[in-house]
């Protein structure tokens, strides 16, 4: 499909299925500093999140949460773009970039929580420079871009008044960011379908916003194949909008990294968003509600299965002896310990009380909130004591 | 220590779902996430992962089972949930079937949501009771046969009527449940229908009664499932939990109404027996509609009608020629398109037949839709031959053949039937000699074409036998006097009595 038709952006890939990696013109000078230390990390951080989604997928089977989304295949797309960023970046996930979310130090406890039903938000944004899921598709990509023109006014602000600016809160001191900050918006092949990710591209484009769109194409929009949803590469698309658009293999970390690096680069000289389009494969459910093997066949999911993200890095790295057997023994036994920690979080979720929800719709009281709040108790007062 | 796994709702507000297949047996030794089980819910297959360590002790459900989510499947001695303070139930607390409702402090947040939700439901302090839900506790508490039934109950789920039921309906719902049951999923059916399986060990007896409620409550596949068995879901008594239809009450339902037929397999209805004798047809769609219609026309336009018998001898010969001719090959000719043709030709005469009346104004119409009634599979249906005025007599038999064939295939499209001008009426194919026809509304004439036979006629004085038809006609009388109906009626006869006189026109 893509020779049919003119502009698909070249497809990226510097470590292929094998572990071994090729030089590109381009792209290799990004991840010239990349040692065996940080592969180590991606790697540990990409089969921590496997082992936890793995965990939760079976506690949601268990009847512990209402509903899981499975990241099982997405890692190496994930790690290799969180690890791009500086920490003064604010990211908005979609819902299912549970490694953002781990790299970002969001504890799983917030997860379980959220998908458990027993909170509304799981952590404080402002803590991680990393958003709440937003399970309305398409929405968080208006968010990111709106607090992206944000970040744009704070610097004007700061330049005018020689004040340093906060953006809406977040975390990092902006006298030692050593970069100006950014936004990163998450979304699948699926949202990008919507409208609302028309938008967020138009006002962007115009307004030169400091965003990067992450795509993760993991080729399915529930039951709904890529080629349902698009005749071309949804990097394709960036060039309509005016800005740069990349294709890269997003089961490859050290490319997806690459990538993201020079993409962030070119936000952070004010050069407007960049779209990254990393090209993966959903080896799970959409969630946990769904099930694949009536709209995918085996056959389908042989080749993928031979990609996995996390069976490439293995083999790169005890081929290239960055890695031993102790090392992945250890995180081996890392990983079953925060699946007990996610399994001993779920056992134990506590429902949390109404009042709960009221205090949480607005940061200061509201009147027509406590109205509310007050109709609820009489109604709950008129019941039979059991 | 035992610990038991209670069925969660692995999609999102699913309410049950069916065992396929056990992955242990009682003394397996399992580890949490070892697989337990293959259930089918109404969205998916899924296995289902050990929240416990240990041994499996007992296993509450059989493969095919249908289990409600909640309800025990496995308990699980031994080990440890790992990491867990929660407290798990005792087995030998835990009654054998659904009731089994756990401390509601120690129930997952999550998993069996729907279930939780409403089972055990606190009362309502009396002052503050809703008024409609009254009604409701009493009739869950009185006999579930007889729920009281609020005054304008939408759909009450009214008691299941052993007698008036439709055979046809039945011998043609056993054929699509026996159909389904080849299709897998709802295999259950069959052991249902032949009695080879026990009532799953889940059912619970006569659970809550059914409240009567607006809505009937069933999970999607239920629906589909008494959808493609033509069963109103309404008329299932409902034992879930929830007070929805199970798929097993379906199952129950349907076997129960195949009972009920090999006992009343005839027309009448023995006076021994107990149900209701009286079968209720819904009048809907095309039935509906035709009645609205002629209500309307009859109460609305004054009919008169008029009726003259016709020595249709020549319309026969006629027809034989016709029939004969090359000109007429392969096209179907009939009485009734003499017929066709003399309405118009008598039309063009008497104009006011072929008109609308308003309080305001008369319409005349120089154009004529010539409506044919016609017996369809949907019911009676007028269409009309849009402009037969310009049709030659080939191309008017033509058009007759199409619009009736079209007709009885059920093919007849709206535009087909509007604006039609005046109508004939052929009650002389089943064999009738007249009737008086109800004028189609925004017409004011309509013709009824009686039967053709041959009949003793007097011709100069000697009674011979002739073919002779009986020519009925109503008419509006707001617009049309005796005079011109009859004026009418008899140019129609005139070209029977001798359609030659057609070439003058």
């Amino acid at each position: 499909m893509t020779e049919q038709y003119p502009g698909v952006p070249e497809r990226i890939q510097l470590m292929d299925e094998n572990g071994t990696v090729h030089e590109h013109p381009v792209f290799s000078a990004y991840v010239q500093d990349v040692d065996a230390s940080l592969l180590r990390d991606a790697y540990r951080l990409m089969y921590l999140t496997r082992r936890f989604d793995d965990e939760a997928t079976a506690l949601q089977r268990q009847g512990k949460l209402a509903l899981w989304v499975p990241s099982r295949g997405q890692e190496a797309a994930q790690v290799g773009s969180a690890f791009a960023f500086a920490p003064n970046d604010y990211i908005f996930p979609q819902y299912r970039e549970h490694a953002v979310a781990l790299h970002r130090g969001v504890d799983v406890r917030g997860l379980i929580e959220i998908f458990g039903g027993a909170a509304t938000a799981g952590w404080d944004p402002r803590k991680h420079n990393h958003h709440v899921l937003t399970k309305v598709l398409g929405a968080s990509t208006l968010h990111a871009v709106g607090y992206a023109m944000g970040l744009k006014l704070d610097a004007r602000i700061a330049e005018e008044t020689g004040q340093l600016q906060t953006g809406q809160g977040q975390a990092t001191d902006p006298a030692t960011d050593s970069v100006p900050p950014s936004v990163i918006s998450y979304f699948g092949d699926g949202t990008s379908t919507e409208g609302d990710v028309h938008e967020a591209m138009v006002f962007a484009a115009s307004f030169d916003a400091p965003v990067l769109f992450f795509v993760q194409n993991n080729r399915w929009a529930i039951s709904v194949p890529f080629d349902v949803q698009s005749r071309v590469p949804i990097s394709t698309r960036a060039a309509g909008y005016g800005f740069e658009g990349l294709r890269v293999d997003g089961n490859d970390v050290l490319g997806t990294l690459a990538v993201t690096r020079y993409a962030m680069e070119k936000i952070r000289k004010g050069e407007g968003p960049v779209l990254i389009e990393a090209e993966t494969y959903r080896l799970g459910a959409h969630t946990t509600a769904d099930d694949p093997t009536k709209y995918r066949t085996d056959e389908d999911l042989a080749g993928p299965l031979k990609a996995d993200p996390l069976i490439r890095m293995e083999k790169y790295l005890r081929e290239n002896s960055y890695a031993d057997d102790s090392f992945f023994e250890e995180i081996e036994s890392e990983g079953q310990k925060l699946a007990d920690y996610a399994r001993e979080v779920a056992l134990n979720l506590q429902a949390p009380d109404f009042d709960y929800f009221f205090d949480r719709a607005y940061a200061a009281p509201h009147a027509q909130v406590e109205q509310e709040r007050a109709e609820y108790r009489e109604y709950m007062a008129g019941f039979e004591e059991e | 220590m035992s610990q038991i796994f209670e069925l969660p709702d692995v999609g999102e507000g699913l309410t049950e779902a069916e065992i396929l297949s056990w992955k242990v047996a009682v003394g397996s030794q399992v580890a949490i996430n070892d697989v337990l089980v293959e259930i089918e819910t109404a969205k998916s297959v899924v296995e289902l992962p050990s929240p416990y360590a240990g041994t499996v002790e007992k296993l509450y459900a059989a493969e095919g089972d249908t289990v409600e989510t909640g309800s025990p499947i496995i308990a699980i001695s031994g080990g440890e949930a790992s990491g867990s303070d929660a407290p798990a139930p005792a087995a030998e607390s835990l009654p054998e079937a659904v009731t089994s409702e756990p401390d509601s402090d120690s129930r997952p947040l999550v998993g069996s949501g729907p279930k939780a939700d409403t089972v055990k439901r606190r009362a309502r302090k009396s002052r503050t009771a809703p008024i409609a839900s009254s009604p409701v506790a009493t009739a869950a508490a009185s006999a579930p046969a007889q729920p009281v039934v609020p005054a304008e109950p939408l759909l009450g789920h009214a008691p299941v009527d052993a007698g008036g039921r439709n055979a046809g309906l039945l011998s043609e719902l056993a054929d699509r449940a026996s159909k389904l049951v080849e299709n897998s999923p709802l295999n259950t059916v069959v052991q249902r229908l032949t009695g080879t399986q026990n009532a799953p060990a889940q059912t619970a007896p006569q659970a809550p009664a059914t409240p009567a409620v607006a809505q009937t409550l069933a999970a999607p596949p239920v629906r589909l499932a008494a959808k493609e068995m033509g069963v109103d879901l309404t008329q299932v008594p409902p034992t879930g939990s929830r007070g929805q239809v199970t798929k097993q009450d379906l199952l129950n339902y349907v076997a129960h109404l195949n009972d009920v037929q090999e006992s009343y397999d005839k027309h009448w209805y023995p006076s021994t027996s107990t149900g209701d004798r009286i079968e209720r047809i819904l009048v809907r769609g095309v039935r509906k509609a035709t009645a609205k219609a002629m209500v309307h026309s009859a109460f609305t336009a004054p009919h008169v009608s008029i009726f003259v018998d016709v020595d249709a001898t020549r319309t026969m010969e006629f027809v034989k020629r016709l029939k004969k001719s090359r000109h007429f090959e392969g096209i179907k000719v009939t009485p009734l398109l003499v017929l066709a043709a003399a309405v118009i030709w008598a039309a063009e005469r008497n104009p006011q037949v072929n008109a609308t009346w308003t309080d305001s104004e008369i319409q005349i119409k120089h154009y004529m839709n010539l409506g044919i009634a016609a017996a369809t599979p949907r019911g009676l249906m007028v269409p009309n031959i849009k402009d037969a005025q310009e049709l030659s007599l080939r191309e008017l038999a033509v058009a007759l053949n199409n619009l009736t064939t079209r007709a009885r295939e059920g093919k007849t499209q709206p535009a087909e039937m509007a604006n039609g001008t005046l109508t004939i009426t052929n009650i002389g194919s089943l064999g009738i000699d007249t009737g008086t026809p109800i004028i189609n509304p925004g017409e004011v004439a309509i013709v009824a074409f009686g039967t053709i036979k041959q009949k003793p006629w007097v011709v100069d004085g000697e009674v011979i036998p002739r073919w002779v038809t009986t020519l009925g006609g109503s008419f509006d009388h707001r617009l049309l006097d005796g005079d011109l109906s009859a004026r009418f009626m008899a140019d129609v006869a005139a070209i029977l009595e001798e359609p030659a006189m057609l070439l003058d026109s």
